[in-house]
């Protein structure tokens, strides 16, 4: 019917299709090699806008845009960067002076309502911001929020907030302006340097409080550098030098920051030479990188710290000795080499080093190894279980871990115990919400702002954001509440260094380990510095 | 002919609506709480969840969430993903850099199996019909989780003959390498049905009686044994972009394509239900309108085969 020319047609036109396809991929998205900037792989940031920004790869981009008005020294003690000064007498009412002079990268001049819009859009609940919550010790944040009748569940809409802005943040003039919190916070230098509360310039809006369409493609900052073109989901966003910056200007012109889908092909592009920075290399890589990389293969800390809760819900664990008891029959140092590879280290503190005031070893003999002992506190207590489990999320790859550290409790005391896998973390958290029987929970957490109280408060605070394990001591609340009301930051650190000690006798959670940033970095580049919140930092790395 | 081919895309249009229906039913009692898998394992605010909730319907009964996705489908509008990103936006990425290492993958494989496997047909027992056997053998038990790494090892890093990945607008060379880890899915299964089917068909009648006509060797094999050897084949290759499709769920991934295999990945793990049901609504489309074309080319092939 159709005889022979139809079926070699087809053949035909698949090889002109094969071909079209070959040349039409032209576009190759390597930069010049002899220019100066550098590529640097990120994993597809959720989004630009920064108060909806809480993940590293949106964090990295915006930190190339956007210039903060704190950044952090090596003691992560907060200096001043694209703020004048910040002051405040009562650490309840703050005034924000920002340096003169500066403009967004459209030439939009940044002033006092750069800053109070985007917060007030930030702040506002219907705009679903992720980062939302940095803004609710300011003054009115409440009124911003609205409270569904009948619950999520419920056929009945949210009645629109009361309020559009916050009555917190006041404009004194064009480069100055106030924030008032509803109770005196001594850290609150340190939480403005978190990228929420970077400043938007007027183009980012097509009407008071709403994002122009297209603007998040296109975001306009008032960083050292700016877009190059749009961004190009899933495959790059390129950033160049802005001319005549004001502030610290980095050495390098551009950065192309090429997206990745999985770490292990990130890898694959670093040793290949494709790529010049790596902030983090796969734990399946681990093994192979001291040798591909040499000395370009780097550690430095990071804000991470992972740990088990053990639910308070559950009578077996309300005796402290069987929760110290589990404590040291774990060997956390052969966890970290073991499996971990190094590229963690055991922690010994509820708080990690990334902030100020962390000290060493505040744990002490609750957190060292030593089976016997904790053979011994086990066999004393009379409500000891004979069976322990350990829940987590199966998608994170904590199994390896998880198993091993079961092992460790098997060999220390003579119990059983096994690693409970639940597909997410979410499925997780709906059994510990329902107080069902799921034994020891694994959990992490990293930081928002470089304090000891961004630890102490939502993991161990009672009520805290992520104390699902429901730890709750009205003395170590009180010391914690005393720490930020403090007239000064040392008397602050001091305070929570003493509500630290209550957790260290209390043992609320097993503490594990304290992450670092493992990164790689090509022979173009030196001074590649990944900070605490595992972003390089785009002012020191230079091209040779 | 025509009538068949009308009937042919009434039944697409009910298999089309039935995968999808399947599809986002599947996707709804897998979704547990998808606002919390796209934040991880950040605490979430009550007004976030309850903004997003409301902005994507989430609370919403399963047929009223079907039925919001469906209107919007058949208006051309895919909808948006969890992540705020237009679905459209997102094909227009994901589908040309699929169906280029889609179809250089299906070709190279086609052009390998069909090649060898005649000749090894022809010459059973041979040296390279033995050699072919082993290697076919090897690339069978080979999974693709552990030959794309390997090959991104061996021919992107240790010799660099290719780029280690490609990217979302590779060139031609850069495909290549994730496009032979791809062929290598159904090269073996293609190869030994050719030479099998070719085996097969020089011992019957019809090609004796070409020889007896003193026809030469080249038309025999090339026109003759070839056009009916290739039956078989044909339906094969058709159902294999469907295995294709799945094997770039890893290929994708591993060689840094972010094609409509990585985006179905990235939608079932954050529980995105429009992003997943967008994408398989188009794939279902691929397979019926490809398993439709294969029907069509019996009939080029063999001309006893007639639909009506």
């Amino acid at each position: 019917m159709f005889g022979n020319r139809p079926w070699k047609m087809a053949v035909g036109a698949t090889a002109i299709a094969l071909l079209a396809s070959g040349c039409s991929g032209g576009g190759s998205d390597d930069t010049d090699a002899s220019s100066n900037s550098v590529i640097i792989g990120i994993s597809e940031p959720q989004h630009l806008i920064p108060s909806n920004t809480t993940e590293t790869s949106g964090a990295q981009v915006l930190a190339a845009l956007f210039y903060p008005l704190v950044d952090f020294d090596d003691q992560n003690k907060p200096e001043l960067v694209a703020a004048e000064s910040i002051s405040s007498d009562d650490n309840k009412v703050w005034t924000v002076k920002l340096k003169p002079g500066f403009t967004f990268s459209n030439g939009e001049a940044v002033t006092s309502d750069s800053y109070i819009q985007a917060w007030n859009y930030g702040a506002y609940g219907p705009n679903g911001q992720g980062a939302s919550y940095f803004f609710e010790r300011i003054e009115g944040y409440a009124d911003l929020q609205s409270v569904d009748p009948d619950g999520e569940d419920g056929p009945q809409k949210a009645p629109e907030p009361k309020a559009k802005s916050l009555t917190g943040l006041k404009k004194v003039d064009d480069t100055t302006f106030t924030v008032s919190l509803t109770a005196p916070f001594t850290g609150w230098e340190s939480v403005m340097g978190y990228s929420a509360f970077y400043p938007l310039p007027n183009a980012a809006f097509s009407a008071p409080g709403v994002i122009a369409d297209g603007f998040e493609d296109a975001i306009v900052g008032n960083g050292p550098f700016k877009m190059k073109g749009t961004w190009q989901h899933d495959s790059q966003i390129e950033v160049e030098k802005v001319d005549g910056f004001k502030g610290t200007v980095p050495k390098i012109d551009g950065i192309n920051f090429k997206i990745y889908q999985d770490q292990k092909a990130e890898y694959a592009d670093l040793t290949a030479g494709n790529l010049d920075v790596q902030s983090s290399i796969p734990i399946e890589s681990l093994a192979a990188a001291p040798g591909d990389l040499g000395d370009r293969f780097q550690k430095s800390p990071s804000s991470s710290f992972q740990f088990v809760g053990f639910p308070t819900f559950q009578k077996e664990f309300q005796d402290v000795n069987v929760r110290r008891a589990l404590s040291m029959a774990i060997n956390r140092q052969e966890m970290t080499d073991q499996i971990f590879l190094g590229s963690q280290s055991p922690a010994t503190g509820f708080v990690s080093p990334a902030v100020a005031g962390y000290r060493d070893n505040v744990c002490g003999e609750n957190c060292t190894y030593n089976a016997a002992e904790a053979k011994a506190l086990w066999a004393a207590a009379p409500t000891a279980p004979k069976k322990i489990q350990i829940t987590y999320n199966a998608d994170g790859g904590h199994k390896a871990w998880v198993d091993a550290m079961c092992n460790q409790i098997k060999q220390s005391l003579a119990i059983e115990c096994t690693g409970v896998g639940e597909p997410k973390f979410a499925d997780l958290l709906t059994k510990v919400e329902k107080k069902s029987p799921v034994g020891l929970i694994r959990l992490g957490w990293v930081m928002d702002y470089p304090l000891m109280e961004n630890y102490l408060g939502p993991l161990y605070g009672t009520g805290g954001s992520s104390n699902y394990y429901g730890y709750s001591n009205k003395k170590f609340d009180d010391l914690v509440a005393e720490g930020s009301k403090a007239a000064t930051p040392e008397e602050a650190i001091t305070k929570w260094q003493a509500a630290e000690d209550i957790l260290a006798t209390d043992m609320p959670v097993i503490p594990l380990r304290f992450g670092q940033n493992v990164y790689g970095f090509s022979e173009k580049v030196s001074n590649v510095k990944v900070d605490t919140q595992t972003r390089v930092d785009l002012y020191n790395i230079e091209v040779k | 002919m025509f009538r068949y081919i009308v009937r042919r895309l009434l039944q697409m249009v009910l298999t089309f609506f039935g995968a999808t229906f399947f599809v986002y039913a599947l996707m709804f009692a897998n979704q547990d709480d998808p606002i919390q898998a796209l934040a991880g394992e950040r605490p979430i605010t009550e007004s976030v969840r309850q903004a997003l909730t409301e902005r994507y319907h989430l609370d919403d009964p399963f047929l009223l969430q079907y039925w919001y996705y469906m209107k919007g489908m058949l208006t051309g509008d895919f909808g948006t993903s969890l992540t705020g990103r237009k679905i459209s936006d997102m094909m227009e990425v994901a589908w040309p850099v699929t169906i280029k290492l889609g179809l250089i993958a299906i070709v190279i494989a086609a052009a390998v199996a069909v090649t060898s496997g005649v000749i090894a047909g022809i010459r059973r027992g041979s040296i390279f019909d033995n050699v072919t056997l082993v290697i076919t053998l090897i690339i069978l038990s080979l999974p693709i989780v552990v030959l794309a790494p390997l090959a991104q090892l061996i021919f992107g890093i240790k010799l660099g003959w290719f780029p280690p990945t490609a990217g979302a607008t590779p060139t031609f060379w850069a495909l290549l390498l994730p496009a032979l880890v791809l062929g290598s899915l159904v090269i073996a299964t293609e190869l030994r049905v050719t030479r099998s089917s070719v085996a097969e068909n020089l011992r019957s009648d019809y090609v004796r009686t070409a020889r007896a006509k003193g026809l030469s060797r080249k038309r025999v094999i090339g026109v003759h044994v070839l056009r009916n050897s290739l039956i078989p084949v044909v339906t094969l290759i058709g159902v294999d972009i469907g295995g294709l499709m799945s094997g770039a769920i890893v290929t994708e991934r591993i060689f840094n394509v972010p094609g409509v295999g990585f985006n179905l990945f990235r939608g079932i793990r954050t529980e995105d239900g429009p992003l997943v049901v967008g994408f398989v609504s188009i794939l279902v489309i691929v397979f019926l309108v490809v398993n439709l074309l294969v029907d069509l080319l019996y009939a080029a092939l063999d001309p006893r085969i007639r639909y009506e």
